[in-house]
C-alpha cells in the first residue's frame, strides 16, 4: 500500500492483524449491508473471545450467527438478537455476554466514537434496565443518562462502490449502520462490489469519505434476505 | 366483540393526518399502512433508514438492499429518501416523527410501557423501541388488552423491565381506546358491543370511566 490507495487483494490481507480478545465494529442491519466476506474471513482466521459490536447478530448460519456457531465471540453488543437460535442457547448457559443497546443509541455510540466524542446524554433507557449503573443529569426538566461512545479495534464494513481512495457509496438501506461503524475502527476494512478510479465518483454523493477507511477490498456477496414478503403484480 | 388486528390498525389510521410523517412498528402497526385514509399524504419511516417506505415488491422488485425494520422487504414511495441509522434515530429522538404506533406487553397509570423483554423466557432486544418512546410526544401503543387468560396488561405498575418510563398517553386495546393522565387510565371508546363492565373488569389500573363512552366507529 502506498499513498492513498487502500485497495488489498487478498481477504487474509484485508483482516490482517485481528488478535484474540479484540473488539470489532460492524455495519448492517439485519442480513441487509453486512460484510459477509469479511465475516466469513474472521471465521477462517478462528480469532477468539471477540467483543463484537453490531445492530443484530445474523441468523445461525450466515452474518454473524456463523461467528457465534464458531464460539469466536465473547461478548456481543447489540439492539436486537432476535432469530437466533444458537444465540439465545449460549446466552441462556452464560457463554456469551450479552450487553443489549438501543438501537438509536447504538448508532450514536459508534458516531461519537469515531467523532472524538467521548460520551453523550440521551432521554433513550431512561427509567429502565439499560439506565442501571449510568450518570443520570436532570437538563431543562427531563431526565437523561450518559452513555459512553464506542470504538473498535477494527470496523467492518460493505459498501456499494468505492474509490481505490476509499471513498465510499452505499447503496438504499444497505447503508444503516456501516457509515458511522467506518468511524469507529482503528483499522476500518471495506468490502465493496465495484472499485473505481479515484475522480469517477461525484465528489458530492459520497457518503464516506476515505479518511476513515484503512483496506479496501472487492467481494462478491450473496446477499441473502432474511423476510422476502412480495405482493402479487397487477396486470 | 373484541377488535381484529385489522379493525386495530383500521381504528388507528383514524388518527393520521394529512402531511405526518409516522413511524409504524412490527406488527398490529405495520398494519396501519394498509388503512391509509383516501385524500390523506402520510410518509412512513423505518428506523433502519428510510424515509417513504412504499409496498412491498413484486417478485421481479425484489431487492436485498430495501428492507424494512422488520427486515422485510419493500420499495420506496415517491419521494423517498435513505440515510445512515444514525441520521434516523436523529429523526426519532429529535421528536421530528408525528406520531409513532407500537406494540406493548404490559403499560400502567404512569404511561411506563413494557415491550422489550419477559426475563427468563423471552430475550431479543428492544431494537429501536426505546429510542422511540423516548423520543415522540405523539405516540399510540397497540395491544390486547388481556392475556389469554384473562390477565390484564394495562397496570396499576408494569411487573415487567421497561421500555420506557412516563412516555405513554394513548393506548388501543382490542376493547378500548384509553388516554392515561394524572396517573390514571381514562376510558374514550369502545370496541363495537363491547360493555364498559367487560372494560372495567379486565383493567388492573384505576380507569375513570366517564358517562358516556361511544362506540369506536369505522
Amino acid at each position: 500500500m502506498a499513498g492513498f490507495e487502500k485497495v488489498v487483494s487478498s481477504y487474509e490481507e484485508a483482516m490482517a492483524g485481528l488478535e484474540d480478545g479484540m473488539t470489532v465494529i460492524s455495519g448492517g442491519f439485519g442480513l441487509c449491508g453486512i460484510p459477509e466476506n469479511l465475516i466469513s474471513e474472521i471465521k477462517r482466521k478462528g480469532t477468539k473471545a471477540l467483543t463484537l459490536v453490531s445492530n443484530n447478530c445474523g441468523v445461525d448460519d450466515f452474518g454473524l450467527g456463523v461467528l457465534l456457531q464458531n464460539r469466536q465471540i465473547k461478548k456481543i453488543v447489540a439492539s436486537y438478537v432476535g432469530e437466533n437460535a444458537e444465540f439465545e442457547r449460549q446466552m441462556m448457559n452464560g457463554e456469551l455476554e450479552v450487553e443489549l443497546t438501543p438501537q438509536g443509541t447504538l448508532a450514536e455510540k459508534m458516531r461519537a466514537g469515531g467523532a472524538g466524542i467521548p460520551a453523550f446524554f440521551t432521554a433513550t433507557g431512561y427509567g429502565t434496565p439499560v439506565a442501571e449503573g449510568k450518570e443520570e443529569r436532570e437538563i431543562e426538566g427531563r431526565m437523561y443518562i450518559l452513555e459512553p461512545a464506542v470504538k473498535g479495534d477494527f470496523a467492518i464494513i460493505k459498501a456499494w462502490k468505492a474509490d481505490r481512495y476509499g471513498n465510499l457509496v452505499y447503496r438504499k438501506t444497505a447503508r444503516n449502520f456501516n457509515p458511522m461503524a467506518a468511524t469507529a475502527g482503528k483499522i476500518t476494512v471495506v468490502e465493496v462490489e465495484e472499485i473505481v478510479e479515484p475522480g469517477e465518483l461525484d465528489p458530492d454523493q459520497i457518503h464516506t469519505p476515505g479518511i476513515y477507511v484503512d483496506r479496501l477490498i472487492l467481494g462478491s456477496f450473496e446477499k441473502r434476505i432474511e423476510q422476502r414478503t412480495v405482493r402479487i403484480a397487477q396486470s | 366483540m373484541a377488535l381484529s388486528r385489522e379493525q386495530l390498525a383500521q381504528r388507528v389510521a383514524q388518527e393520521l393526518q394529512d402531511g405526518y410523517y409516522v413511524n409504524l412498528g412490527i406488527g398490529i402497526p405495520t398494519l396501519v399502512a394498509n388503512f391509509i385514509p383516501a385524500g390523506i399524504e402520510v410518509m412512513l419511516q423505518s428506523e433502519n433508514g428510510l424515509l417513504g417506505m412504499g409496498q412491498f415488491p413484486t417478485e421481479d422488485e425484489i431487492d436485498a438492499d430495501l428492507i424494512n425494520a422488520g427486515k422485510q422487504t419493500v420499495t420506496m414511495a415517491k419521494g423517498a429518501s435513505v440515510f445512515d441509522s444514525a441520521e434516523s434515530f436523529a429523526m426519532i429522538r429529535g421528536g421530528h416523527v408525528d406520531l409513532t404506533v407500537l406494540g406493548a406487553f404490559e403499560v400502567d397509570v404512569n404511561g411506563n410501557i413494557a415491550s422489550y423483554m419477559i426475563p427468563g423466557k423471552l430475550i431479543k432486544g428492544m431494537g429501536g423501541a426505546m429510542d422511540l418512546v423516548a423520543g415522540a410526544d405523539n405516540i399510540i401503543v397497540t395491544m390486547t388488552h388481556a392475556s389469554k387468560h384473562g390477565v390484564s396488561k394495562l397496570l396499576s405498575q408494569c411487573t415487567l423491565p421497561l421500555t420506557g418510563k412516563g412516555c405513554i398517553k394513548r393506548v388501543l386495546t382490542d376493547l378500548a381506546f384509553i388516554e392515561i393522565k394524572d396517573g390514571k387510565f381514562h376510558l374514550v371508546e369502545r370496541a363495537p358491543g363491547v360493555s364498559v363492565e367487560e372494560i372495567i373488569k379486565l383493567t388492573e389500573g384505576e380507569l375513570i370511566v366517564p358517562n358516556n363512552v361511544p362506540e369506536m366507529k369505522f
